[in-house]
């Protein structure tokens, strides 16, 4: 690639362009991604028990006189072909609307308006919080000799062995009822967002830390940072702005596979803490059988997850160039 | 020449080395995970109590030497419970596994060897799996076929399925064009054969130590969805169920929920160091 373009090109401007094309070749599959998903749900919600139109007009708790269920079978056009149905479908999904929630008797896209910058606060935070824990717990503490890396490592593998709702459920009972540092439940304040966030940090960063620390120690070996040293670094230095990039990659290929962790985590841990979140009200749904919320929510997790996996992958390729050289 | 020799005096050395006592925490999360292994097949072993008996009088008391890990909110006996819980966290565990290994296989099977197209459908259908976290596979799967403890093992099954998937995928590929396959067409076996003596044997024992820790994962999300009340019925000695009836009393009794959750991580700990000294002990043999 290289050979071919003439050397007035500015290369941060190419690797620019490249991740450019990169991340639309992403999205484009990320978009037929989704479009499946839509689909499996939407003959999913075909093969349920049930007449949809009852759905639609308040659930088996309704009970709508037949002049309405004809309406309504009309309005929603349930009396055309199935093929036109599902365009409609795929219609009605395009424009936002992802149906009425029969428990909440609320259009699920406002549900999930008012309730999805709690959980994305959750896991941001979450996540954040973990990659923090990592970085000062492997670049202080990778290479410094067996006993403070075994300690490191025991830590590491006991951390990423807690289920979020057991660490939860103790972090609940010691900081919140034994030491009442923080409320118990609750998502109004900042307080009430860390016991949740380190219950869901935790076990991740036990997990990401037990890869970045076996990448930093390699990467401690390499003559480049030896050449670092020689230059009269100071420790520090070295692992924090020479090693570490090249130690992080493991870890950041993991945090796709960490996100979805994480919001798996979000359900539990909104739960336990009695948080307001798009997790709660998806375990509500499957509680109430109520399917059209449970499908809503579900889509718009697979969104965000199947984006969020498309981010980390363009991250990646920023991060080591050398990927994208292998790409393209 | 010397190098052969040499190879060939040291090898029983090696061999002895290799079966010398597992390091201390190998060791343990083994004695750990086998005497799980008992309480499942013989819990009255360990305890003679009825895990399911209720003494009003009893309620809340906390650890002591009568009661071990105490007594919950009827007045039963938390050890026994979790000693009789241990066949049905395990049952669910290894079900659950095996199920999510039965697709994965058959999905990584069909795409590694059914050619491009197929490959490529399959790849697209792991793709969309992979668009729900496992917990929200499982959750989809609860709404749809409701709750219970044959669809809490399905579920959990599901979760973890495309993961194995395109694992079992990925070996497949390396696998298939190995000598030995070669070798086995060559000598004009049939597909089937090669496919079930030569190709699956291969492909799945690096694997084998993934399952190890599988079986753990499997125990933890299992758990997650009896604790959001949607596995096994309360009365029934479930680590995830006694934790989640636990959660309630958690202000005055903290070890109605701590042991069982520390049984539970106790159970993944050990299956991670097993499958982590497992493979190192394979290292040699793995690609």
């Amino acid at each position: 690639m290289s050979t071919t373009t003439p050397a007035v090109i500015d290369p941060r401007r190419e690797r620019l362009v490249a991740l450019g094309r990169r991340a639309a070749i992403r999205l484009g599959g990320g978009v037929l991604v989704l479009w499946a998903v839509a689909t499996l749900t939407f003959f999913a919600l075909r093969l349920m028990p049930g007449d949809p139109v009852l759905a639609i007009l308040g659930g088996p708790s309704a009970n709508p006189t037949p002049e309405a269920i004809e309406a309504a079978r009309v309005e929603f056009g349930l009396d055309k072909p199935l093929a036109v149905q599902y365009l409609f479908y795929l219609g009605r999904l395009l424009q936002g609307d992802l149906g009425v929630s029969y428990s909440q008797h609320l259009p699920v896209t406002r549900v999930l308006v008012e309730q999805g910058g709690a959980t994305l606060e959750l896991t941001i935070a979450a996540l954040a919080l973990a990659w923090l824990l990592v970085l000062l717990l492997t670049v202080v503490t990778a290479g410094r000799g067996r006993v403070v890396g075994g300690i490191a490592s025991l830590a590491e593998t006991l951390s990423a062995a807690l289920p979020h709702f057991w660490l939860g459920v103790v972090l609940l009972a010691v900081f919140a009822f034994g030491l009442r540092w923080f409320p118990p439940a609750g998502s109004d304040s900042v307080a009430s967002l860390v016991l949740p966030a380190f219950s869901l940090a935790i076990p991740l960063a036990g997990f990401i830390a037990q890869v970045t620390r076996e990448s930093l120690e390699l990467t401690l070996e390499q003559p480049f940072v030896l050449t670092a040293r020689t230059r009269g670094l100071s420790d520090l230095a070295v692992r924090f702005r020479h090693a570490l990039r090249h130690a992080l990659l493991p870890g950041v290929s993991l945090s796709g596979w960490a996100i979805g962790a994480l919001i798996s985590g979000a359900v539990v841990c909104e739960v336990i803490f009695s948080r307001k979140g798009i997790g709660r009200q998806l375990y509500q749904a499957v509680q109430a059988q109520d399917m059209p919320l449970v499908i809503g929510i579900s889509l718009v997790v697979a969104a965000g997850y199947v984006l969020a996996n498309i981010l980390v992958d363009l991250l990646y390729q920023w991060i080591d160039p050398r990927q994208q050289e292998a790409a393209a | 020449m010397t190098d052969l020799t040499l190879d060939r005096t040291l090898a029983p050395l090696r061999r002895q080395r290799q079966w010398k006592l597992p390091p201390v925490g190998a060791s343990l999360a083994i004695l750990f995970l086998s005497a799980l292994l008992l309480a499942a097949l013989a819990p009255g072993l360990f305890t003679r109590i009825d895990p399911l008996a209720i003494v009003p009088r009893d309620a809340f008391q906390p650890p002591s030497w009568a009661h071990w890990l105490g007594t919950d909110q009827s007045g039963r006996d938390i050890f026994a419970r979790i000693i009789h819980g241990a066949r049905q966290s395990l049952l669910i565990g290894v079900a659950a596994t095996a199920i999510a290994m039965a697709i994965a296989i058959t999905l990584g099977l069909l795409s590694g060897l059914g050619g491009a197209r197929v490959d490529r459908a399959l790849g697209w259908l792991l793709e969309v799996l992979f668009a729900f976290p496992s917990l929200v596979l499982a959750l989809l799967f609860v709404a749809v076929f409701g709750s219970g403890v044959g669809p809490l093992i399905v579920a959990t099954g599901l979760g973890g399925a495309p993961g194995y998937a395109r694992m079992v995928r990925g070996q497949v590929l390396a696998v298939r064009n190995a000598g030995y396959i070669e070798a086995a067409r060559a000598l004009g076996h049939p597909t089937s054969r090669i496919v079930l003596r030569q190709l699956l044997p291969n492909a799945m024992r690096p694997l084998l130590v993934t399952l190890t820790m599988g079986v753990g994962q499997a125990i933890v999300w299992a758990s997650a969805l009896s604790f959001l009340g949607l596995g096994a019925r309360p009365p029934a000695p479930e680590w995830g169920t006694m934790l989640s009836m636990g959660r309630d009393f958690i202000a005055n009794a903290w070890w109605l929920t701590f042991f069982p959750g520390l049984f539970i991580v106790l159970t993944t700990l050990a299956t991670t160091v097993t499958g982590r000294y497992l493979q190192q002990r394979l290292e040699g043999r793995l690609p």
